[in-house]
């Protein structure tokens, strides 16, 4: 043990009979992102690169894209982003709340059913078993093992708020609980459906039916996994990192619930000029404009958290990535309702503006606030005060900020000249002025860029897998001791 | 579009859920101090 290790461990005494945290199940979550955040964002190069070169993967129908896309969004999303929601609320709901996590045996089949949820899909996916409902694409079985992971995971998270020692519950566990619960909702909802086979099965809904059912779980998918969750991740961890409280408490309490009541119907700004009725197009599209409101409201709420401390983000590379996360969350959020005016939708959907928007999101917030949190939890899983190299983080921030504009630059770029190319007619006979193929030629340089940029995000995850490795190997597994609450001071 | 039988109650019904939960969150004392919880996590290690 370094002597760093052990100056940590004399601040924690863990005497017989003091109750600890359970932290291996969130060593075990916070790894597993790790893992997955790396092979999510391979496959994520793989298809790029096949985008640019159509025959790199010889015509071998398991690696063929329209079957490594879903394996791509199911990785990053749900075996990345999901792996880190439940090592990152696992650990702040203990914390927060000071207690022990309830029932811990089934803390453990979270881990391993939604491990073997995530193998399941690498192996169905490429073989081409698909309900074909996009971010929903695994069948039944995969399905039933998923609805018993989540109650499961319900339970621990509520059980472990029931017996909190404190009577506040803080306000990041309020969005970790609004997920959790929502996302049951939205995956009991949208994958109803009749199973024909042991691997076959058939939606429940049909036609503009069916299509309104997956945008209403598709957006509230990005709603409330992949926003509301990471906001309780952030709500923790910039804090802690900046060591200073949230800019406004109250501010992020109203966040909460702004966001709750008004996000539900904000999906059917993925269906404009479909079947859909137009009157639903339009309600889509109110809902998507009122959510900027709260959006922002919290993106200034934890980006003011620094205020008087601006100083820190010079040093501080995880403070860094904290915060250059919540910009790009600004960005999207801003950029999001833009797009789902219907004027504007005309020309950027089916485009790569779509591409880039979610990637925003995607790789700027999401992985972003990610990385900077499992840079925070893991020195503190594994016994040690800081990671074991801080130049590594910095070299990671970089290349992945970098990584991230390129990405999402080239396909704003490759968006909006899509759109303007298919759109185009000429005066004298309305006839159109380009063909398809032209603004897939046209496109090219784009692709090459936005390759790159992935290549630079994966990159960065390799330094931090390197860096995790040698921070693990020279600490050792701790679990801390549960604290008992600080009397209140107001 | 049938399936708005089904969306537009579930959402009407998740509404006065939600609306209850934030009743009972205001009633039991949740939020009568705003100040002092986001200084408590801080301390918590």
């Amino acid at each position: 043990m370094s002597a760093q290790a052990a100056a940590f461990n004399t601040s924690f005494p863990a005497g017989a009979g003091t109750t600890t945290y359970n932290y291996t199940v969130v060593r075990q979550f916070a790894i597993m992102t790790l893992v997955w955040g790396i092979v999510g964002m391979l496959v994520g190069v793989i298809i790029a690169a096949q985008l640019m070169f159509p025959d790199l993967t010889y015509g071998i129908p398991w690696l063929s894209y329209g079957r490594l896309r879903p394996l791509h969004t199911n990785a990053v999303i749900f075996a990345f982003g999901g792996s880190a929601l439940f090592a990152t609320s696992y650990y702040v709901v203990q914390r927060t709340c000071h207690a022990r996590l309830f029932a811990g045996p089934l803390a453990a089949f979270t881990f391993w059913g939604w491990q073997l949820v995530i193998v399941g899909a690498a192996i169905t996916l490429p073989l081409g078993i698909t309900t074909s409902k996009e971010y929903a694409e695994l069948e039944w079985p995969l399905d039933v093992l998923i609805t018993l992971v989540w109650v499961s995971y319900a339970v621990v998270f509520f059980g472990t708020i029931a017996k909190r020692k404190t009577s506040h519950i803080y306000v990041a566990n309020w969005f970790f609980g609004g997920f959790i619960l929502t996302v049951a909702l939205l995956h009991l909802v949208n994958s109803a459906a009749i199973p024909a086979t042991p691997w076959k099965s058939y939606s429940a809904y049909a036609g503009a039916q069916d299509a309104m059912v997956q945008w209403w779980y598709g957006h509230n998918a990005v709603g409330f996994f992949l926003t509301a969750g990471f906001l309780g991740m952030m709500y923790y961890f910039v804090p802690k990192q900046a060591d200073r409280p949230v800019y406004s408490y109250r501010l992020s309490v109203v966040h909460f619930w702004a966001l709750i009541f008004t996000y539900m119907w904000a999906g059917p700004h993925h269906l404009h000029y479909t079947a859909l009725p137009d009157w639903a197009q339009s309600l889509g599209m109110a809902f998507s404009l009122i959510l900027l409101a709260p959006s922002w409201g919290g993106m200034i709420n934890g980006i003011m958290t620094l205020s008087g401390a601006w100083h820190k983000l010079r040093t501080d590379p995880i403070l860094k990535f904290l915060i250059v996360s919540l910009s790009f969350y600004g960005m999207s959020t801003f950029e999001g309702p833009m797009m789902s005016i219907k004027t504007v939708n005309s020309l950027s959907h089916y485009t790569d503006w779509t591409i880039g928007h979610v990637h925003a999101g995607a790789l700027g917030w999401v992985a972003m606030i990610t990385i900077g949190s499992l840079y925070f939890m893991i020195p503190r899983l594994f016994g040690r005060s800081e990671m074991y190299s801080t130049k590594l983080v910095t070299t990671h921030f970089w290349v992945a900020t970098i990584g991230v504009v390129l990405y999402i630059a080239a396909m704003w770029i490759a968006g909006v000249m899509q759109g303007l190319m298919w759109r185009a007619v000429n005066p004298d006979d309305g006839t159109l002025t380009y063909t398809f193929v032209e603004s897939v030629k046209s496109t090219y340089p784009f692709y090459a860029i936005r390759l790159l940029g992935g290549v630079m995000f994966l990159g960065g995850m390799l330094i931090m897998a390197y860096n995790t490795y040698k921070t693990v190997a020279s600490g050792k597994a701790v679990d801390a001791p549960v604290l008992q609450p600080a009397p209140a001071h107001a | 579009m049938d399936i708005l039988y089904l969306l537009i109650p579930l959402s009407v019904v998740l509404v006065f859920l939600i609306g209850a939960l934030f009743w009972w969150s205001v009633r039991s004392g949740q939020f009568d101090d705003l100040e002092g919880p986001g200084h408590r996590i801080l301390d918590d290690d």
